[in-house]
C-alpha cells in the first residue's frame, strides 16, 4: 500500500526541513521517495495548513518498572479521578499521575508521540520494566540500565579493577537487561543510604567502599563511550533537590572531563541558596556552563503545578523528601544490592514559594540554553508532572506572553527571584521538533527514527497550525506508526505493537566466570536465570527486538 | 530420562532458583534442593489432560466454546483463583475487561492487611539480597518462618559468606508471636532464636507497646500479651542498635479483624528506627502461587491490585466489596472462572452458578463444574515469569517437561476470542 501525505508543512530537523511544502510516501512501513510516475497511490492524505513532523519521542519517561507499579499501587484515590472505559479496540485502565499501562501508549500516542524510554531499569527488576512496557501499546520503547550503586561495580572500583573490565561489565549488563543506555542515580548514594549515609557529595566517600560519586560518574562515562554506545551516561547527580545543589552539578560538569554525559531532570539540580528563603534559581549558571560545554547534554524534568507522584531510584533523596509527601504517605525500598527506589507523592502548588520558583526554574532552563539539539523536553514523568501535560508545556515555552500570564499568577516572593519575564526567547516549531524529534532520536541513537527523508519508519505526526500552542500539540490529525494510522483527530482507532530498542555492545565472556562466582557466593539468584533471554520479549508474539549500531559500527 | 538444573520455583515464594529435577518422560523428580513445599509441587503427577463438560471429556475446542457460550450472557462474572504466571494474568484480564468480570486473586484477603497499609501510609521494605548480606538483626512478627518458607534460614540467613559481615553465624533471630516449629532458625554454631510467644489476637498490642518502646514513650504496664515489657525493651534496644534490622511478617497469618493496623503499627515502627539514626527495613512473606504475580500484572494494568472489578467498563477497586466469596454468597454474581495453575488442591468454592475452571491437572471437585479444561503449570510445562515474595524479582520459569497441556493464556485467550 502506497500512502501519500500531500501538501503539509514539514518541519524536518534532521534533514535540515525547516516548514516547507513536501509531500511525503509510505509503503511497507517507511518513508519512500516519490515514486515513479504511473505508480497508484492507494490511500492520500490532504494536509494543506497542516504541520508535519516525525513522531515524538519521549526520551526520560517512567513507564515501566517496579517503583512505578507500586506508585500505581500507592494512589488508587488518583486512578479513581480518572477511569478510561474499554472500547472496541481499546482496552480500560486508568489515568492521570501514573496511568495504566494500556492508558500510557493511548495518551502518549494521542498526543504524536511514537516512543518513550524507561530511564531507570535496575539490572535484577529488567524483566518487569520489559513486561510492563509490553503492554503499552503503540509505541516504541527502550530502556537505560542503572549501574553506580550495584556492589559489583563499586567492589570493581575498591579492588582497582582496569577500565576494560569495567567495559565489559557494563556491556554484560546492557546485554542481560536488554537497554540502549546506562544510568546512574545519586552515584553510589543508593549503596550509601544503606549503609546509613544520609547524604553524598561529590567528593565523599561511601563509607564501606572508600569510593565517590566522582569516581563512579568517571568510570561508567568512560565505559560508555569507549563501547562505543550512542547513548552518553545519563546522569542524575547528586543531592537531588537540595538547595544550592548547582554547585555539585557545575562540578560534575567540569569534573567529567570532557566525555559525553547526560544530566537528566537538570532542574532539579539548579537551585542556589540566595535570597529571604535561601532557595534560587541557578538555572543562569547550569545553562552558561551547558552551553559552553559541547559534551553536555539535559533534560529539564520541568514541574507543572497539581498532583503527581514522584518515583525514583535515589531512596536516599526520595527518603529525606518524605516530609513533603502530599498525601502523607510513602515507600521506599533497598533492592537485591543493585539499587533502590523511593516513591512519594507529591502536590506541586503554585502558591508555594518553592514549587513556583522550582516551575520558573525549568522554564529559565529551556529558554537559556541556546542550542535545541542539547536539550530535551520532559518533566521526569511522573516526577515533575504527568507527561500529560506537555502540550501544556509547549505552549509555555512558544508562548511569551501566555508564559508571562501564568508567571503573573504565581507566589509573589518567587516571581521576585526569577528572570523569566525578562526573557522574550519563543520556542520555534522547529526548535520544538529538534527537541522532541531529531535530537532526542540522535541522543539515543536510534536508527531510522527521528526524521522524515526516504529510509525512516513511517511515524509520523500532523497537526493543525494553531496559535493556541497548547491545543495544537494536544489534538493531532493523525498519527502514524510504522506506516499505519493509529490516531484520527487526538483519538487512538487503531492499535498496534511497537519494537524494543537495544544495543549489544561486545564484552569478553571470560567476565562471566566471575559474575557467577558472584551470583552464587552472594546474589539470589543464578547468573544464568538473572540474563534476559530475546525469548522473553518475542515470544507473546506481539514484542520484537531492534538492535541499533555502536559507534564505529560499519553501517 | 533428562536432568535439568537451576530450576526455579514459583512455589515457595522466595524464589529458590536451584532445584535439580530428573525428567522421565512426563515424570519429575526433584533430586537436589527440595524442600517440602516445592518437592510436591513439582512432583504431582498429570492425571487429567482431557477438557470436560458436564463431566464428559470433550476437545478444548469444545471446551472453550461452551465455556464462551457461559459466559456470553453473564452480568456480573466473577474471575477467582487468579493463580498462574504473568502471561495467564495478562489474558485473564483481557478476559475480564470484555466480560465485565470481577477479578479476585484467592489469597488477597490476606495480601489486603499490606495493601491497607501500604495505600494508608506507605512502608520502607527490602528484598532477600539485602537481607542476605547485611541483616543482623531479624525479627519475625506472627509466623512460624520455617513453616511458610522452609529453605528461607537456609538461603538468606546462613548462608556461608556475605558481603558485609565476617561471620553471618553472629546474626540474631527474634520470634515474636509464633513460635518456630523446628530448628531452622538456629545459627550454625548453635544459637538458638529468642521466642517471645503470645496468641495472635494479641499482638496489635504487642507490636503497639514496641513500637512505643522504640520511640521511648513510657509503658505504665509490666506485661502486654503475655510478654514481659521488658523483653519488648530488649527488642526495641537490639533494633535501635543493629545496624541493619529487619522486620518480617506475612500479611496471610495475621488472621484476625482490622489486622492491616498491625502491618501499619509494624511498617511505621520501620520508619521511626530509620529516624534513630539506622537502617531497617520490612519484609513482608508471600509470592506463593502467583499471589504476587496476580497483583503486580493487575497493577500495571488496571491501577489496582488484583481484587478488581470491570463491570462498569473500567476497572473500580474495592478491597472488602470484590472479594470473591462475598459475591457468591450474596447473590451478586452470576457466573464463577476459577484459574488455578499451581495447585490441585485449590479448588473453587462449592456454587450453584455456572462454573468454568481452568485448573492444574488433578483437581478432584465436590460438584463436577459445568466446564473444567486442565492447564499446565508455569514453570513445569511451560515458561513463563512469576514473582518473587519482594515483588522487585521476576524469575524466568522454565519448561521442563512436553505434556501438550495448553497453557493458562491459551486457554483464556481462546475463549476471549470466542466472545
Amino acid at each position: 500500500m502506497l500512502i501519500k501525505l500531500t501538501g503539509g508543512a514539514v518541519y524536518d530537523p534532521a534533514s535540515g526541513v525547516d516548514g516547507a511544502k513536501q509531500d511525503i510516501y509510505i509503503q511497507d512501513g517507511r518513508i519512500v521517495n516519490k515514486p515513479a510516475g504511473d505508480v497508484q497511490v492507494d490511500k492520500e492524505y490532504d494536509l494543506k495548513g497542516k504541520v508535519v513532523m516525525s513522531g515524538a519521542i519521549d526520551m526520560h519517561t517512567h513507564i515501566g518498572g517496579g517503583k512505578g507499579n507500586i506508585a500505581r499501587t500507592l494512589l488508587p484515590e488518583d486512578h479513581r479521578a480518572d477511569p478510561v472505559a474499554r472500547t472496541d479496540i481499546t482496552r480500560s485502565g486508568c489515568g492521570h499521575a501514573m496511568p495504566s499501562t494500556f492508558v500510557t501508549g493511548y495518551r502518549y500516542a494521542e498526543m504524536g508521540y511514537t516512543a518513550g524510554f524507561e530511564p531507570a531499569v535496575l539490572p535484577i527488576n529488567a524483566r518487569q520494566a520489559h513486561m510492563e512496557m509490553a503492554d503499552i501499546p503503540i509505541l516504541d520503547k527502550g530502556g537505560y540500565v542503572l549501574l553506580g550503586s550495584d556492589d559489583y561495580l563499586l567492589r570493581m572500583l575498591t579492588a582497582k579493577k582496569d577500565q576494560k573490565a569495567i567495559n565489559d561489565y557494563v556491556a554484560f549488563t546492557m546485554q542481560a537487561a536488554k537497554a540502549i543506555g546506562v544510568k546512574v542515580v545519586n552515584p553510589g548514594g543508593i549503596s550509601a543510604f544503606k549503609f546509613n549515609q544520609r547524604k553524598l557529595e561529590l567528593d565523599e566517600q561511601n563509607s564501606h567502599y572508600g569510593v565517590t560519586p566522582r569516581d563512579i560518574l568517571r568510570v561508567l562515562a568512560t565505559a560508555v563511550k569507549e563501547l562505543g554506545v550512542t547513548h552518553p551516561l545519563h546522569v542524575h547527580g547528586c543531592n537531588l533537590g537540595v538547595p544550592g545543589n548547582m554547585n555539585t552539578t557545575l562540578d560534575t560538569i567540569q569534573g567529567i572531563g570532557g566525555l559525553p554525559m547526560h544530566l537528566t531532570h537538570i532542574q532539579f539540580h539548579s537551585y542556589g541558596t540566595e535570597g529571604d528563603f535561601k532557595f534560587s534559581s541557578g538555572a543562569a549558571q547550569i545553562a552558561e556552563a551547558v552551553n559552553r560545554n559541547k559534551n553536555i547534554t539535559i533534560d529539564v524534568g520541568q514541574i507543572l503545578f497539581g498532583q503527581t507522584v514522584t518515583a525514583s531510584g535515589d531512596n536516599m533523596r526520595q527518603h529525606a523528601n518524605h516530609k513533603h509527601a502530599s498525601p502523607n504517605k510513602w515507600v521506599t525500598m533497598d533492592i537485591e544490592c543493585d539499587a533502590g527506589c523511593g516513591v512519594v507523592p507529591f502536590k506541586y502548588k503554585d502558591k508555594n514559594f518553592v514549587n513556583a520558583l522550582q516551575w520558573a526554574i525549568g522554564l529559565e532552563t529551556f529558554l537559556l540554553v541556546d542550542d535545541p539539539w542539547r536539550i530535551f523536553l520532559t518533566t521526569d514523568h511522573p516526577n515533575g508532572a504527568p507527561f500529560t501535560s506537555y502540550p501544556h508545556l509547549i505552549r509555555l515555552l512558544m508562548d511569551r506572553s501566555f508564559r508571562n500570564d501564568v508567571l503573573s499568577t504565581i507566589h509573589p516572593e518567587a516571581q521576585k527571584m526569577t528572570t523569566l519575564a525578562s526573557i522574550e526567547r519563543e520556542y520555534s516549531l522547529q526548535e520544538i521538533a529538534i527537541m522532541t524529534r531529531a535530537g532526542a532520536a540522535r541522543l539515543i541513537g536510534l536508527q531510522d527514527r527521528g526524521g522524515l527523508s526516504a529510509g525512516n519508519w513511517a511515524d509520523i505526526t500532523v497537526y493543525t497550525d494553531n496559535v493556541d500552542r497548547q491545543l495544537m500539540f494536544e489534538k493531532p490529525d493523525y498519527v502514524f506508526k510504522d506506516g499505519e494510522l493509529v490516531v484520527v483527530d487526538g483519538k487512538v482507532i487503531h492499535t498496534k505493537w511497537g519494537t524494543t530498542h537495544v544495543v549489544k555492545p561486545d564484552f569478553d565472556a571470560s567476565l562471566e566466570k566471575d559474575l557467577q562466582k558472584y551470583f552464587d557466593r552472594f546474589m539470589t539468584m543464578k547468573l544464568g536465570n538473572f540474563k534476559i533471554s530475546d525469548d522473553e520479549i518475542t515470544e507473546d508474539g506481539r514484542g520484537s527486538l531492534t538492535v541499533h549500531p555502536l559507534k564505529g559500527d560499519v553501517a | 530420562m533428562a536432568e535439568i538444573t537451576e530450576v526455579p520455583s514459583p512455589f515457595c515464594g522466595i524464589g529458590t532458583d536451584d532445584l535439580t529435577i530428573q525428567v522421565d518422560g512426563i515424570s519429575l523428580k526433584v533430586v537436589e534442593n527440595g524442600c517440602a513445599v516445592n518437592s510436591p509441587a513439582f512432583e504431582q503427577a498429570i492425571t487429567d489432560t482431557c477438557p470436560r463438560v458436564d463431566g464428559k471429556d470433550v476437545s478444548l475446542d469444545v471446551a472453550v466454546a461452551r465455556a464462551a457460550a457461559l459466559l456470553k450472557n453473564t452480568n456480573q462474572p466473577v474471575i477467582g483463583g487468579c493463580a498462574t504466571d504473568v502471561n495467564g494474568m495478562r489474558a485473564l484480564l483481557a478476559l475480564a475487561d470484555r466480560s465485565g468480570a470481577v477479578v479476585d486473586n484467592m489469597n488477597f484477603t490476606g495480601a489486603r492487611n499490606n495493601f491497607l497499609a501500604l495505600q494508608d501510609s506507605g512502608w520502607m521494605n527490602t528484598t532477600l539480597a539485602e537481607v542476605k548480606n547485611r541483616c543482623d538483626l531479624l525479627l519475625v512478627i506472627g509466623i512460624d518462618l520455617e513453616g511458610f518458607s522452609p529453605r528461607f534460614f537456609e538461603r538468606y540467613l546462613w548462608n556461608k559468606e556475605s558481603m558485609f559481615m565476617d561471620d553471618t553465624g553472629k546474626r540474631e533471630v527474634i520470634y515474636l508471636g509464633k513460635a518456630p516449629s523446628g530448628n531452622a532458625s538456629t545459627s550454625p554454631g548453635g544459637q538458638t532464636a529468642s521466642v517471645f510467644e503470645c496468641v495472635n489476637e494479641d499482638l496489635p498490642d504487642v507490636v503497639a507497646v514496641l513500637r512505643a518502646l522504640v520511640k521511648g514513650n513510657p509503658i505504665r504496664v509490666d506485661s502486654v500479651g503475655g510478654i514481659a515489657v521488658a523483653d519488648l525493651q530488649c527488642i526495641a534496644d537490639k533494633l535501635k542498635a543493629a545496624s541493619y534490622s529487619v522486620v518480617t511478617w506475612a500479611a496471610g497469618a495475621l488472621s484476625y479483624s482490622q489486622a492491616e493496623l498491625t502491618v501499619q503499627t509494624i511498617s511505621e515502627m520501620v520508619k521511626d528506627i530509620n529516624d534513630r539514626n539506622t537502617r531497617s527495613s520490612g519484609l513482608p512473606l508471600g509470592g506463593k502461587e502467583g499471589d504476587q504475580t496476580a497483583n503486580q500484572v493487575c497493577g500495571w494494568t488496571t491501577g489496582y491490585p488484583a481484587r478488581t472489578r470491570f463491570s462498569s467498563g473500567y476497572p473500580e477497586y474495592d478491597p472488602f466489596l470484590n472479594d470473591a466469596n462475598f459475591l457468591l454468597g450474596n447473590g451478586e454474581a452470576d457466573a464463577l472462572v476459577w484459574v488455578q495453575a499451581f495447585n490441585a488442591k485449590a479448588v473453587p468454592p462449592v456454587t450453584a452458578l455456572p462454573t468454568i475452571v481452568v485448573g492444574r491437572s488433578g483437581m478432584t471437585f465436590a460438584k463436577e463444574p459445568d466446564v473444567f479444561i486442565p492447564v499446565g503449570t508455569p514453570g513445569i510445562d511451560h515458561v513463563g515469569h512469576a514473582y518473587r515474595m519482594d515483588n522487585v524479582v521476576a524469575i524466568r520459569l522454565k519448561k521442563l517437561r512436553e505434556s501438550g497441556l495448553p497453557s493458562t493464556s491459551d486457554v483464556l485467550n481462546a475463549i476471549d476470542q470466542a466472545l
